[in-house]
Order: C-alpha cells, then structure tokens, then sequence
C-alpha cells in the first residue's frame, strides 16, 4: 500500500518529463516542413509522366557529362583540400597552444565570413586587372595578363579555399586524439619521420581523414556559388545546372529530376566511403 | 654469470656512461651534472620522487632529450646527439604505448620492420619474442583485447626483439595491482637476467627498487645522491634525504660531545647522550652541529633481553601501537619528549605494548648512521 502511494506520483510525473524523442521533436518538425516536404515535392515533380525527365538527363549526353565533371572537379578539390589541410592539421595538433590559437583563428576565420565575400575575394585576386596579374606585369615577367579567372583553375581554387575547414577540423580532432607517447616510442624503436607518418599518424587518423574526404566530397559535388561566379559560366557543375532549367527555362520537372539524380549519387559516394571505413575499421 | 650471459644472449649488451649531463627547462634544472654508470648486462634503478628528474634522464639517454651540458656514452661510443632512432635502445612507457592499430604480432615485429629485417626473420624472432613472454597464442590480439599485465609483456618484447644495447623502463608496473606487480618484477628481472640486458629502470617505489637493483641511484631535485647497491642504500644512507626517502627511519639531530676513534658521542637536542659509529667518509667533529639516523627495526626490546650490553637506551611510554603482521610497530615518546618510531619483531614469545604502558629499549652504535655534519 504505501509502495503504491510512494511510486504513483513519480510514476505519473515520469510520463510528464519529455523523453529523448520528445526533445528533438522541434528540429524534426522544422527538417519536415523546410527540407523533408520540398524534397518529396521535388521528387514527385520528376515523376510526372514516368521516367522521360530521367531518361533525358542520364540520356543526354550534356547532361551526363556535366555530372562526370561535377565529379572530377569534387575528386581534385578534396584532393588538394587533404594535401593542404593534412599539414595544416598536423602542425595544429602538435604545436604549442600559443601557437595552435593563432592557427585556429586563420583556419576558422574564413569559416565565419560569407561564401561570396570570400568569392569575390578571389575575383578581385585572380581578375585581368587583379592584383596577381599587375604584379606579374609589373614585375616583368608578363606582357599581356593571364586570364585566371574564368577557368576551372580559378574554380578549384576558390573551393579549395572554402573547402580547407572542413577537411582540417575532424583531422585534427582525430590526431589530437593520439597518445603522444606512441610517436615517441615509434622513434626510439627505429622508425623516421616519414614512417612514423605512414605507419603510426595516418592509420590513426584514419576516421578523421575519412569524415573530412566525405565531407569535402559531398559538399563540393552539390557547390553553387564558387563555380558560378570564379567560373563565369565556362565551368558548368550538376548544381548550376540545376539552378539553369529553374530560372531560365522553369522546367521544375527536370530539375527536380537532376536534383534526385545527384542526391542518389552523393548518398551512394557517402554509404561507399563509410563502408570502406568501416570494413579497414573491423580487420 | 658473465659467462652464461655470453653464452645465451647473441650480441653483449652495452656499457652505459653519463658524463656530467645537464638539463634545464626555461629557469628549472631538471638535471644538474648528473653523473651514472651502468655496467654491461647490469640491471640499475633510479628512484626519487616526482620532479627529481629521473624522467629527463631517461630521454637524456633515450635522445627524446638532448643534455645541454655532458655526454651520454655506449661502450665509449658518444651518442649524446644522436637521433633515437639510431640508438638501438629499447624503452618500456609507463603507459607501454603500444600501437593500438596494430597486433601484438605487428607491435613487435614493429623495431625489425624498421630495421629492414627480412620478412621470414621477422616471423621468427616475432614467434620468439612471444614464447620468451608467454603470450603464444595472442598473436593477432590488438592490444585493447589483452589484460594489462599481458600488454605490459607485449611491450617488453616490442622492447627487446630488436637486441637493444641497452634497456630502459619508465614505471611500468604503474598502472598493474599489487600482486601482478609483484610477478611482473620478478619475470622482468628473469628476462633481463636471460637476455644479459643492460637496463635502467625508474622507479618512484623504493621497495620495487630495493627488490629488483644490482645497484640504486637515488635522484633528487635533478642530482645524483648516492648511488649503491640496495643493502647499502638503505643500511648506509649518505645524507638525511635518502635516509628518509628510502624506508622508514628516525632522524635525531644533535652536538657530538667527543670524537675518539670511530665512536662518536653525540648529546641531542632534547639531552641525553648517545653513541654513534664513526664514517671514514664523513667526519665529525666536537661541537659540530650533527644528524643520526636510526632505522626503527633495530630496536630492541629490553624487557625480553636483559644480559646484552646495549650502547643506547632509550625509556619512553607507548603513545601508538600498530599490528602489522611481521612485527609491531610502536610510537614511543621519552620523558625528554624525543619522539621514537620502533618496530619490534610479533610472535607467541614477544611481548606485545599497548598505548601507554612504559616500554625500554636499547640499540647499538653501528646501527646509528651519522648522516649529516654543518
């Protein structure tokens, strides 16, 4: 009896204390109705009349190799984003915080300004007038400006540059996560510093290096600004394409069929890659 | 022993030489004109509290650290700047850092794989390795799947494999329970012993050091303060730190009265007179100002021995008794107030004191250490 009227008022207050689901209620109604429900709208759209918007934009060959070159571009983007932002990581993780701070605010700054400030930045770097080309002239070395910008240099460029974070952070997290003591060790039982590298640093930031390739991969292939404005059009990506049969020719089922298209293939590259992780992770 | 050492081990072990080396960090002198000898096939601990800067002696002579003044020297050959890598010394973590990617097979074969030892040679020391620390069957165990007494095998075999000249062991019975420490002292020191190994061991645990050392040498504040096999460490301190730091003791402080001969006749502060053993190596003189110790096992208790002539008395009530299985430990208070620390061997045939009974007794002068003269 008195067990019975000790527990009935917890009991009755536990029903009323929010469960873990109840908590991430709001930002599920918010995903729902902002990016669930326009999703599915864009996918049924694709639908309309069958598969003759798939069949056009898996057909045509434009269309195709737009997409192969969305790909090439990300692959050579997140390349250049591991060469430079492996380094980058690495003195971070094993500087002194002194100097690790001052690094941080220069990976981190340009994460907090906008995309198209940054954009622009590079336009007024790269542009026929721009600052790289009058030193070039000036110096000597050229006679007439190179045309940087507008090419797929000026693109790669630019995504690197946005892209670095993101690659930097989980590697850095992920080394900063290595026992110190285990390069020491690796030292003092023979190894050099290129194998220390290869045989202890890389295979143990393995997971970051993963979660920054995906990332940057993912994130490149789906990029609009960058390309639109350091490409000025002569660098088409699947995104800008996309944004082109909306605006100029309001062909909304095509879209949403390019849309489904490179939303399959980016969940496919993300599932390759984890899988990958994974198996390297169990062996 | 020498012999056998030769005969079972395939490449002599090192002869280990600091020279003078010191060390400083900004303002601190983590070492400061350290001076250590260690002999071919010798097993040396260095003991001193944390901050003594025995840690900075080790990567000193690891080449994690390079000494600002001094040398460090295998078998006469100066490899004070040279890179770790090139040392071939063999070092245990205190946390064994072992390779958690890696297998216990692949953690092992790791110093040959860098040496560029054939693959086949490679399997075989590997397999060797394993069976000389029992742990055959754990091959291809990553070291998280293993107890920590077996992770701490696994890295004295990635430590050894390779025939370092020279052994060095970073407290690595830290982190195991007190009984599996116990074992491991024992199989390390059987290894060590096998392989003829030179090793030096650090330690912050004066039993772990009485217990496994050839020879201890006792660090504090970044120097050397004696150095010496066990027995003497402990019977014969050389200053009031090590007396202290190593076992239990009594430190009585006072004015030697008379000089003659070996025997000293020293009046402490608190009044009376007690008689102390000369040092070849320490002299004192009358009216110096001295410190004695006396370690509390060396007590005797008066009532259970009556027809030995004792050199010193010492009357006081027991303020503290304590059982501690081997004997009973006392805290006696004279009547001039000198504070005692005495153990007294337990049985059916002793007598046992409690708390405020009256106790008496007598120790010799060779059992009193002068261990400082101002």
């Amino acid at each position: 009896m008195t067990l019975a009227s000790t527990t009935a008022p917890v009991a009755s207050r536990a029903w009323l204390r929010p469960g873990p689901f109840a908590l991430t209620l709001p930002a599920l109604l918010l995903l729902t109705l902002l990016f669930m429900l326009p999703l599915v709208r864009l996918f049924s759209l694709s639908f309309t009349g069958g598969f003759g918007w798939y069949e056009k934009a898996l057909t045509g060959g434009l269309y195709t190799v737009i997409l192969y070159r969305t790909f090439e571009i990300a692959g050579i983007v997140t390349f250049f984003s591991f060469v430079i932002g492996y380094p980058v990581a690495f003195l971070l993780a094993t500087t002194t915080p002194k100097w690790r701070a001052i690094g941080f605010a220069f990976v981190m700054l340009p994460l907090w300004t906008s995309v198209l400030v940054r954009t622009y930045a590079w336009m007024v770097l790269l542009g026929r007038n721009g600052i790289i080309n009058r030193m070039l002239i000036d110096s000597g070395l050229l006679d007439t400006p190179l045309s940087l910008l507008n090419s797929r240099l000026a693109v790669i460029l630019g995504m690197v540059h946005v892209m670095l974070p993101f690659m930097i952070l989980p590697i850095y997290s992920a080394l900063t996560r290595i026992d110190p003591d285990l390069p020491t060790a690796a030292r003092g039982l023979g190894a050099s510093a290129l194998r220390i590298l290869t045989t202890i640093y890389l295979p143990l930031s393995l997971r970051g290096i993963v979660a920054g390739v995906t990332l940057v991969f993912v994130v490149s292939l789906g990029f609009y600004i960058t390309p639109a404005l350091l490409g000025g059009g002569k660098v088409m990506m699947y995104a800008m394409v996309i944004e082109q049969q909306v605006r100029e020719f309001l062909a909304w089922n095509f879209a949403g069929a390019l849309s489904v298209i490179l939303l399959a293939v980016t969940l496919v590259m993300f599932w390759l890659l984890n899988q990958g992780v994974a198996r390297h992770l169990r062996d | 022993m020498s012999n056998d050492r030769a005969s079972t081990s395939p490449q002599q072990s090192g002869r280990l030489q600091v020279d003078a080396a010191s060390k400083r960090f900004g303002h601190v002198a983590a070492l400061s004109d350290v001076s250590l000898s260690v002999a071919a096939g010798e097993f040396v601990t260095i003991l001193g509290p944390s901050g003594s800067g025995k840690t900075t002696l080790l990567k000193v002579i690891a080449g994690f650290e390079i000494a600002d003044q001094g040398r460090v020297l295998i078998d006469q050959a100066d490899i004070t700047e040279l890179d770790p890598a090139q040392r071939n010394i063999g070092m245990v973590f205190q946390n064994y850092a072992l390779f958690p990617h890696m297998s216990v097979a692949r953690n092992i074969a790791y110093p040959l794989a860098m040496r560029g030892t054939p693959k086949a040679e490679i399997a075989t020391r590997v397999k060797q390795a394993l069976d000389m620390v029992e742990l055959g069957g754990m091959a291809e165990r990553l070291p998280k799947q293993l107890s920590g007494g077996q992770q701490q095998r696994v890295a004295l075999a990635r430590a050894t494999v390779f025939q370092p000249r020279l052994l060095l062991l970073d407290e690595p019975f830290g982190a195991l329970d007190r009984k599996l420490r116990e074992q491991m002292q024992i199989e390390v020191r059987r290894l060590q012993r096998r392989l003829g190994l030179t090793t030096l061991f650090i330690t912050h645990d004066q039993e772990e050091a009485l217990v496994m050392s050839d020879r201890i040498a006792v660090m504090d504040k970044g120097r050397v303060l004696q150095v010496g096999p066990p027995n003497e460490i402990y019977e014969a301190p050389a200053n009031p730190f090590v007396a202290d730091f190593i076992g239990e003791s009594n430190i009585f402080a006072g004015v030697v009265e008379a000089d003659g001969g070996n025997l000293l006749r020293v009046r402490l502060e608190q009044g009376p007179v007690i008689e102390v053993a000369g040092r070849a190596d320490l002299a004192a003189h009358r009216g110096q100002r001295v410190r004695v110790m006396v370690r509390p096992e060396r007590f005797v208790d008066l009532a259970a021995d009556q027809n030995s002539v004792w050199a010193n008395r010492i009357d006081g009530r027991v303020t503290d008794s304590a059982y501690i299985g081997v004997s009973d430990k006392y805290r006696v208070v004279t009547a001039e107030g000198i504070d005692v620390l005495m153990r007294l061997p337990s049985g059916p045939s002793s007598r046992r004191y409690s708390a405020g009974e009256a106790i008496a007794a007598g120790f010799h002068a060779a059992d009193a250490r002068l261990i400082a003269v101002q």
